[in-house]
């Protein structure tokens, strides 16, 4: 198949080596498990469960909130320990709402679970919903509720579904496992997904350095003449998911839009896989395939792990550390989030751990740009890195968003490349944030304005009132006088005068 | 050892890798591809060259040194990142091989204090700083900056010996029958002066223009091993080809326009690539990174215009060479052009709108 070109990227050392050959293995329970109640992007889950309450795996124990979240099921059968706070899988290390089961070792699935015999006679409401109920969420890494992706076919007209299985982070080989060892379940998953949004072409875009997965994805797409295996050049961002779609169909997805608004869905390859076990065994997402890799990992595995497990837990699993990590990082290496600590559970967005050592990571104190331009080559999205630093440096945050600083998706390359070894990518982050942060204050001030001058009016609007019906009230009361007025003349009253009285007294007075 | 407490390490934002380049790494590349042209030139002029230049690259790093601690600014970390190396090079690449030493001292303070730390230092000068210094010292210091000595070669019979470079260099004492003008100065005056080319040129080769065993600048003179560098630092990714091939292109272009309209007056484009700075200033100069465009459009502009510039100071200005002065020129357009010339952002159009598709909405 024909592919086109995308702009910038970079080639780092792609290091699967040390994990690609070990198979998917299953991790033992740990004594604990630390769910957390928010591991999607959109609303926290409500717990729905109590204390001390016995659960099955893949019941579920917190309810999605609203029209963007998901819901959170037990991992594996056991009780209900708390509900509480735990340090989140997040830099911050703040705690987030948690709930604690501890498994009975039964591992046994909920009585209730049931599949679909033949996902293709449901209608693709029946199959987001499934999807929806199942916690399903878009397992890359972005965490977006998949349900309602699979929605977008109501308000976009789509032609072709995009499964990305670039994989194009170094060090990661979850997804090439999983395909390696569980392609059937994956086209299944795909042709479900496409059945759901109603497309006639599926693009399957696996980047070149992953031959076996190619291969047994190849064999498994076979049968289904819409399905096309694309091997993708080896370069990162080739999974940022704008430059696959137009690596693979030309086309580029307009700024600030969706992919949806060229008529494109993209999904990940192992979020497919999900919706296989959803709806064909109607088994909720409880965990996934992770890839635990990095110099300072003794053992580097890919094993599939119940959410909530503590990554202490996987890496002694993996014989711990042969040497002290410099870096521990959740996802890869390029756009991963660091950890402050291997207490924190995993979540269903982490798709690899990986404890790096300091040659890996080649930390060094920035330097002075020497305007190189290697970053402006790197850039995928065509910015201008170093001039958007220099006004992020500067305060003119303004001038980075001018310059594109909201087109920027973050991949790294340019800090990858940065021979000074300036931190670019973390200016823009910074400015990104602050500007959300902005933008929020001045919604609300705005908001605050808006309620402000509704209020005023309100306010006059009342009084306005009150004092036309005072006056129609003297006016009436006015009325029902007169009559008794003209009755008796001699008749005081503490009225005031009438004015063409005052008037004529007024003129006379004058005259004199 | 893991099984101990939960592990902490630093909390350090994304990405955690990086391709291992470096500041000092780029300018050792450089310096790498200048190796052989300055090996030649060093040759080929003998003791007062291998004089003049170790006196100007020490004065470089020595003012670097200071401007540095005046400026409370770590001294190793700035100086082994080897920018003011790789200025002092170049400028001492650029000079008279027989010019007095504080041709050279002069210079290095010139290209360090006025052309790069009065603006704060590496990464923040406007200017090429060799090409500041060359530019001021020719014009303070016409007769230093123009005296050219013909090669004598230091493995050749009749080569000076240390002591007699050391006369050249300290004591000013340049034999008469040593000088003689460049290609350049020759077409400069004689075409000039109403001379027709032919009888201007008497004697020139372009084979030996292009080997570089000729009168000249110290490092300047050898355009095929300048070209050979230049090549190496393109297949290297240090520079890419946009300038270079931007202002070749454009030099060659319009020679060979004149060339055909006069072949009497205007030397073809051959002469015009392998004389003076010609190749030195493409590969080396005018894709100083500091001072050159970021975009790759931007870089073809600044290439042509160099070009451009090159070529009508040589024909119709006062000087015979033009390349410092081209590119200082089109150093001073460098903000503009990386102002208005930009790459397309990503989903958007040329203007920076979002792109649309109105078929795609139902």
């Amino acid at each position: 198949m024909r592919l086109f070109g995308i702009r910038g990227g970079v080639y780092p050392h792609d290091r699967k080596s040390l994990a690609a050959n070990a198979p998917v293995a299953v991790l033992a329970l740990p004594p604990l498990l630390h769910i957390p109640l928010q591991q999607h992007i959109g609303n926290p889950a409500a717990p729905a469960v109590r204390r001390g309450q016995l659960v099955a795996k893949g019941e579920l124990i917190a309810h999605s909130q609203g029209a963007v979240s998901a819901p959170v099921h037990a991992s594996t059968s056991g009780r209900i320990m708390g509900i509480g706070s735990f340090p989140a899988h997040h830099p911050s290390g703040l705690s987030a709402p948690t709930i604690t089961l501890r498994p009975d070792g039964e591992d046994r699935w909920h009585q209730d679970i049931e599949g679909v015999p033949d996902p293709f006679a449901l209608e693709a409401d029946e199959i987001a919903a499934r999807v929806a109920a199942a916690g399903i969420v878009g397992l890359g890494g972005a965490t977006f509720p998949s349900a309602v992706k699979l929605n977008l076919r109501r308000k976009y007209k789509l032609h072709t579904l995009v499964i990305n299985a670039a994989e194009c982070e170094p060090y990661l080989t979850c997804d090439d496992r999983l395909m390696r060892e569980q392609a059937p379940e994956v086209v299944d998953g795909i042709r479900i997904i496409a059945h759901a949004l109603g497309v006639s072409r599926v693009l399957i875009g696996i980047e070149a350095n992953k031959p076996e997965a190619l291969a047994a994805m190849g064999e498994a797409a076979r049968p289904f003449a819409e399905i096309q295996v694309v091997r993708l050049p080896t370069r990162y961002p080739m999974g940022s998911e704008k430059h696959l779609v137009q690596a693979l169909t030309g086309q580029e997805t307009p700024a600030r839009g969706l992919t949806a608004d060229i008529g494109v869905v993209v999904h990940n390859g192992a979020t497919a896989f999900a919706v296989h076990e959803a709806i064909r065994l109607g088994r909720p997402l409880v965990s996934r395939v992770i890839t635990v890799s990095g110099g300072a990992i003794a053992r580097p595995a890919n094993l599939r792990v119940p959410f909530g497990t503590p990554i202490q837990w996987i890496i002694d699993h993996c014989g711990g550390f042969k040497v002290e990590p410099a870096r521990l990082v959740s996802g890869g290496p390029m756009m991963g989030q660091p950890l402050p600590s291997t207490r924190v559970p995993t979540i269903k967005g982490a798709n690899g751990i990986l404890a790096l050592t300091a040659e890996e990571t080649r930390t060094r104190e920035p330097g002075p740009c020497i305007r190189c331009a290697s970053c402006v080559f790197a850039c995928p999205c065509g910015l201008l890195p170093l001039e958007m630093a220099n006004h992020t440096r500067a305060g003119n945050l303004e001038g980075a968003v001018k310059l594109g600083l909201m087109d920027c998706v973050g991949c790294g390359s340019c800090s990858y490349v940065c021979p000074a070894h300036i931190p670019l990518v973390r200016y823009f982050n910074y400015a990104k944030g602050e500007m959300a942060a902005r933008g929020r204050a001045k919604q609300k001030q705005t908001e605050t304005k808006r309620l402000a001058e509704q209020r005023s009016a309100r306010i006059e609007a009342i009084q306005i009132a009150k004092r036309e019906a005072m006056a129609a009230r003297r006016k009436a009361a006015a009325a029902t006088k007169a009559p008794l007025a003209a009755e008796g003349p001699s008749e005081h009253r503490a009225e005031p005068p009438s004015k063409p009285r005052s008037e004529a007294r007024d003129r006379a007075g004058g005259d004199v | 050892m893991s099984r101990a407490t939960p592990h902490a390490t630093p909390v350090v934002a994304a990405p955690h890798a990086h391709a291992g380049n470096s500041i000092s790494r780029t300018m050792g590349l450089v310096i790498l591809a200048l190796l052989p042209a300055t090996a030649l030139g060093l040759g080929q002029f003998g003791w007062p060259a291998i004089l003049l230049f170790t006196l100007t690259i020490g004065a470089t790093l020595a003012t670097e040194a200071m401007c540095l601690r005046i400026a409370g600014k770590p001294l190793t970390v700035n100086l082994l990142d080897g920018s003011a190396l790789v200025t002092g090079w170049l400028l001492a690449m650029s000079l008279p091989p027989a010019a007095p030493w504080w041709i050279g001292v002069l210079g290095a303070v010139i290209a360090i204090v006025l052309g790069k730390q009065v603006f704060g230092g590496t990464g923040q000068n406007l200017f090429n700083p060799a090409m500041v210094a060359r530019v001021a010292l020719l014009i303070a210091f016409p007769l230093e900056m123009t005296t050219w000595v013909t090669p004598e070669p230091l493995w050749s019979a009749g080569a000076r010996d240390l002591q007699q470079g050391l006369a050249v260099t300290f004591a000013g004492q340049i034999p008469d029958g040593m000088t003689g003008a460049t290609a350049l100065g020759q077409v400069r005056t004689e075409v000039g002066r109403g001379v027709g080319l032919d009888e201007a040129l008497a004697g020139y080769s372009p084979a030996a223009g292009a080997m570089g065993t000729i009168s000249g600048s110290l490092g300047e003179t050898s355009a095929l091993l300048l070209l050979a560098g230049g090549l190496m630092l393109i297949w290297l990714r240090v520079i890419t080809w946009h300038i270079p091939a931007a202002m070749l292109a454009t030099l060659a272009l319009l020679a060979t326009v004149m060339h055909w309209v006069d072949p009497g007056r205007y030397p073809d484009a051959v002469f015009h690539l392998v004389s003076g700075a010609t190749l030195l200033g493409a590969f080396f100069i005018a894709t100083d990174l500091v001072t050159s465009p970021v975009s790759k459009a931007g870089q073809l502009i600044f290439g042509a215009g160099c070009g451009l510039l090159v070529f009508a100071i040589r024909t119709w200005a006062g000087y015979p060479e033009g390349v410092a002065f081209a590119v200082l020129l089109m150093n001073a357009c460098t903000p503009v052009i990386d102002h208005y010339v930009r790459p397309r952002v990503f989903g958007r159009t040329r203007r920076g709108d979002p792109l649309e598709y109105p078929e795609a909405k139902p």
